[in-house]
C-alpha cells in the first residue's frame, strides 16, 4: 500500500521526440486512477515509466516515500498486467505465478500458500494451475496474469490495457472483476486504456492525455459534466458530443448557430463573452424531445438508428448543416425529414474557445 | 487437392516407387556388398542378393580393418567421428546461443557491426580459409587432437543468425515481465530463452551433428595419427590400400556403419526437428 507521486515527470526520447510533457499527479493510497487517451498519446509510456521499463528524463516518480527514478522494476514494489498477458509459455500456470517469488527466494511453503490464495481469489481451479497458458482461454489467461500480479503483494498495480484482447462480453465481465478485486485488495492502481467506457466505469479518477499533455484530471462525473477542453469533451461520452460553430448574442443571454437556431444560456455566466465566436458542445442525451409550444429549436431528422434501449437521431438545425446526433430514450418512431421540437437546459450547454480549445467559464 | 481418380493415383504411386528405388538402390547394393566375402566381390556380375558373410565382415571391419592395410578397426574411428561431431554440434549451439543473446538483448557500441561481422563469415567456410586455419591450429599444437578437429568448425554464422531470428520473435513483454519478476539477464536466458528455443536447439543439433559427422577435408588435413582418423576419411583411404584390389566387402561395411549415426539422430529427433523448423506459436 502506498501513494504514488509524479512530479513534473517528463520523457524525451533520444531522437528528440517529447512523449510526456510534464505530469503532476498525486495518487492516494488505494485509489484507482485511469490514464486514458487515443493511441500514441503517451499513456502507456507514462505507465511504463512508473513501472521502470522506460527511463524518466526529467522530474521524479515516487512510490510511498521513495523516489524510484533509478530503481530497477523489480525493486519498485509494483506488479504489472500486460495487454498480451506476457505469460511464460513454457511454464504452467502455477510456475508462472510463482516465478517472481522463487527469484525473490521465498520459502516453498510461502510460495505455495500465496499462489493458492491468489488462485482462490481468482477462482482458478487446481487443474488449471497445472496447465500451460496456451491451453487456457483468453479470460483465464487474463486471470493468471492478474494472479501473477497479486501473489507479489505489491504496493502498486499497473494495468496496461488488460482487457483489449478479450471479446466484448468477457470484457464487461472482467471489468467488473477488476473493479471488485481492486476494491477488495485496496491496492493503489494505475490503469491504462483507450476505451472511455472502461475508463469511466473503473476509475476513481481519470487522467485524459493527449499528445503527452494532461488535458484534464478529475472524477468521471467531473469530466463528463465539465470537460475542460474540446478534446476531453469529444473523448468522453458515447455517442460523442456534438460540436458546432456558434456565436454568443449581444447580451450574453443566448448562443446562435449559423442557421439561426438559438439556445438559452444560464443568466449572467457568459455576459463577458458577448458577441464572441465559440464552439458549442451539446451532449446527444441532453437534447430532450418536447412539444412544439416550449421548444426553442427544431431538428430536421436525416437518419434514425434504433438501438433498442435508445434511439439515435441524426439531423441538423434549420439551415445549419452541421450534423447533430441526439439520443432519445426508448423506441421512437421517427422518419427522416421529420421536424423534432427539442429543448435544452441552459446549464447543459458547453462552450469552448475556438482558438485555445479550452472551456469558457 | 482432394481427387479420387484411380488412374492418377496409380501413376503417382508408380512415380513415387521409382523415386524410392532410385534412392534406395545404392544403399541396397552397399548392404549386399557388405554380406559377401572379398573374393565374390571382385567377380562379375556383382551380386544383387545378400550373402552369408555379414557377421564376419562386421567383425573384421570393426576390429581389424583392411587386410594389408593400416590394421586399424573402424570402431576407434567411429568413436573419433562421434566425439568430433558432438563437439562441433554442442560447441556451435552454445556459442551461437550466447552471441545471439548478446546481439538481440544488449545495447553495446557497434552491436550491428558485430552482427554483420559474424554474418559475413558465412562467406568464409573452412574450405576457403583452410591454409591459414591449418597454420593457426598447427602453431597451437592442436594437430591430431579432438580440439584441432572441432574448434575451427565451431564458429557459426548460420546458427547465430537462426537464434537471433528466434529471439526476435519472442515478445518484448516477456522480457519486461521477467524484469518485473526480478530476473537478471542470465536468469532470463536460462529460465525463459533456453526453454523457449528448445525445439530450435534440437533441430539445429540434428543439422550440425550430420554436418560434423560428414566432415572430410578438415580431418584429412589435421590428423596424421591413425588413432585420430575419422570414419568418413577412412573410407577414402581404404580404396587406396597398397597395391591390392580394394576389399569392397569391408569398404561397404564401413560405409554402412558410417551411415548409421546420422540416421539414428534423424530418427530419434525427428519430431523435435520438424517442430523446430516449422513451429511458430510462441
Amino acid at each position: 500500500m502506498a501513494h504514488v507521486r509524479l512530479d513534473h515527470t517528463q520523457k524525451t526520447y533520444p531522437n528528440g521526440f517529447k512523449a510526456i510533457h510534464g505530469v503532476d499527479v498525486e495518487i492516494s493510497d488505494g485509489e484507482l486512477i485511469v490514464l486514458v487517451g487515443p493511441s500514441g498519446c503517451g499513456k502507456s509510456t507514462l505507465l511504463r515509466m512508473i513501472a521502470g521499463l522506460e527511463s524518466v528524463t526529467e522530474g521524479t516518480i515516487s512510490i510511498g516515500d521513495r523516489v524510484v527514478n533509478d530503481l530497477e522494476p523489480a525493486d519498485r514494489d509494483i506488479a504489472m498486467v500486460f495487454q498480451n498477458y506476457a505469460l511464460y509459455p513454457h511454464m504452467n500456470v502455477f510456475d508462472n505465478m510463482a516465478y517472481g517469488l522463487k527469484i525473490r527466494g521465498l520459502a516453498k511453503s510461502e510460495i505455495l500458500a500465496r499462489v493458492k490464495k491468489a488462485a482462490d481469489i481468482l477462482e482458478l481451479t487446481d487443474d488449471q494451475l497445472t496447465r500451460k497458458p496456451r491451453q487456457l482461454s483468453g479470460g483465464q489467461r487474463q486471470r493468471v496474469a492478474m494472479g501473477r500480479a497479486i501473489v507479489r503483494e505489491p504496493s502498486v498495480f499497473l494495468f496496461d490495457e488488460p482487457l483489449s484482447n478479450l471479446d466484448a462480453k468477457l470484457r464487461v465481465q472482467m471489468r467488473l472483476e477488476i473493479k471488485r478485486l481492486q476494491e477488495r485488495l485496496g491496492i493503489t492502481s494505475v490503469y491504462v486504456t483507450h476505451d472511455q467506457v472502461e475508463a469511466m466505469t473503473l476509475g476513481h479518477r481519470l487522467m485524459v492525455l493527449n499528445e503527452g499533455i494532461v488535458e484534464q484530471l478529475g472524477t468521471p462525473i467531473e469530466l463528463y459534466e465539465h470537460p475542460a477542453s474540446l478534446f476531453v469533451a469529444g473523448f468522453i461520452g458515447s455517442p460523442a458530443m456534438n460540436f458546432a460553430p456558434a456565436k454568443i448574442n449581444a447580451d450574453g443571454s443566448g448562443v446562435n448557430l449559423d442557421g439561426g437556431a438559438e439556445f438559452q444560456l444560464p443568466t449572467g455566466t457568459y455576459a463577458e463573452f458577448a458577441n464572441q465566436d465559440v464552439i458549442l458542445g451539446i451532449r446527444p442525451e441532453d437534447l430532450i424531445l418536447t412539444d412544439s409550444v416550449t421548444s426553442t429549436t427544431n431538428l430536421t431528422a436525416t437518419l434514425v438508428e434504433h438501438l433498442g434501449a435508445d434511439t439515435l437521431v441524426h439531423g441538423h438545425f434549420g439551415s445549419d448543416q452541421t450534423d447533430m446526433t441526439i439520443r432519445l430514450g426508448g423506441i421512437q418512431i421517427i422518419k427522416s425529414d421529420d421536424l423534432l421540437p427539442l429543448r435544452l437546459s441552459p446549464e447543459k450547454i458547453h462552450l469552448f474557445n475556438p482558438g485555445t480549445k479550452k472551456r469558457l467559464a | 487437392m482432394i481427387e479420387n481418380r484411380p488412374f492418377i493415383t496409380a501413376i503417382s504411386h508408380i512415380v513415387l516407387v521409382i523415386g524410392v528405388m532410385i534412392i534406395a538402390f545404392p544403399i541396397w547394393v552397399t548392404f549386399v556388398a557388405a554380406t559377401h566375402d572379398a573374393v565374390r566381390m571382385v567377380q562379375v556380375p556383382l551380386p544383387l542378393w545378400p550373402g552369408s558373410h555379414f557377421f564376419e565382415n562386421l567383425d573384421q571391419t570393426l576390429n581389424k580393418g583392411i587386410e594389408g592395410g593400416v590394421n586399424q578397426g573402424v570402431a576407434m574411428m567411429m568413436l573419433n567421428s562421434l566425439i568430433m561431431a558432438m563437439m562441433i554440434a554442442v560447441g556451435k549451439i552454445a556459442i551461437s546461443l550466447i552471441s545471439a543473446f548478446a546481439i538481440v538483448y544488449f545495447r553495446f557500441p557497434f552491436r550491428m557491426g558485430f552482427f554483420w561481422m559474424i554474418f559475413i563469415t558465412l562467406m568464409l567456410p573452412v574450405e576457403v580459409r583452410i591454409i591459414p586455419t591449418f597454420e593457426v591450429v598447427a602453431n597451437l599444437n592442436l594437430l591430431n587432437s579432438y580440439l584441432g578437429l572441432s574448434v575451427p568448425l565451431i564458429a557459426s554464422a548460420t546458427a547465430t543468425f537462426m537464434f537471433r531470428q528466434t529471439f526476435l520473435t519472442i515478445p518484448d513483454e516477456l522480457l519486461e515481465a521477467a524484469r518485473i519478476d526480478g530476473a537478471g539477464p542470465m536468469r532470463f536466458f536460462k529460465d525463459i530463452l533456453l526453454p523457449m528455443s528448445r525445439t530450435n536447439i534440437a533441430a539445429l543439433f540434428v543439422i550440425l551433428f550430420i554436418y560434423g559427422w560428414n566432415q572430410y577435408l578438415w580431418p584429412l588435413l589435421v590428423t596424421t595419427d591413425r588413432d585420430m582418423y575419422t570414419i568418413v576419411m577412412a573410407i577414402k583411404q581404404m580404396l587406396e590400400a597398397a597395391e591390392q584390389a580394394p576389399e569392397w566387402n569391408v569398404i561397404m561395411m564401413t560405409t554402412l556403419l558410417a551411415m548409421l549415426p546420422p540416421v539414428a539422430v534423424v530418427i530419434f529427433m525427428q519430431k523435435l526437428f520438424v517442430k523446430g523448423l516449422t513451429e511458430t506459436e510462441k
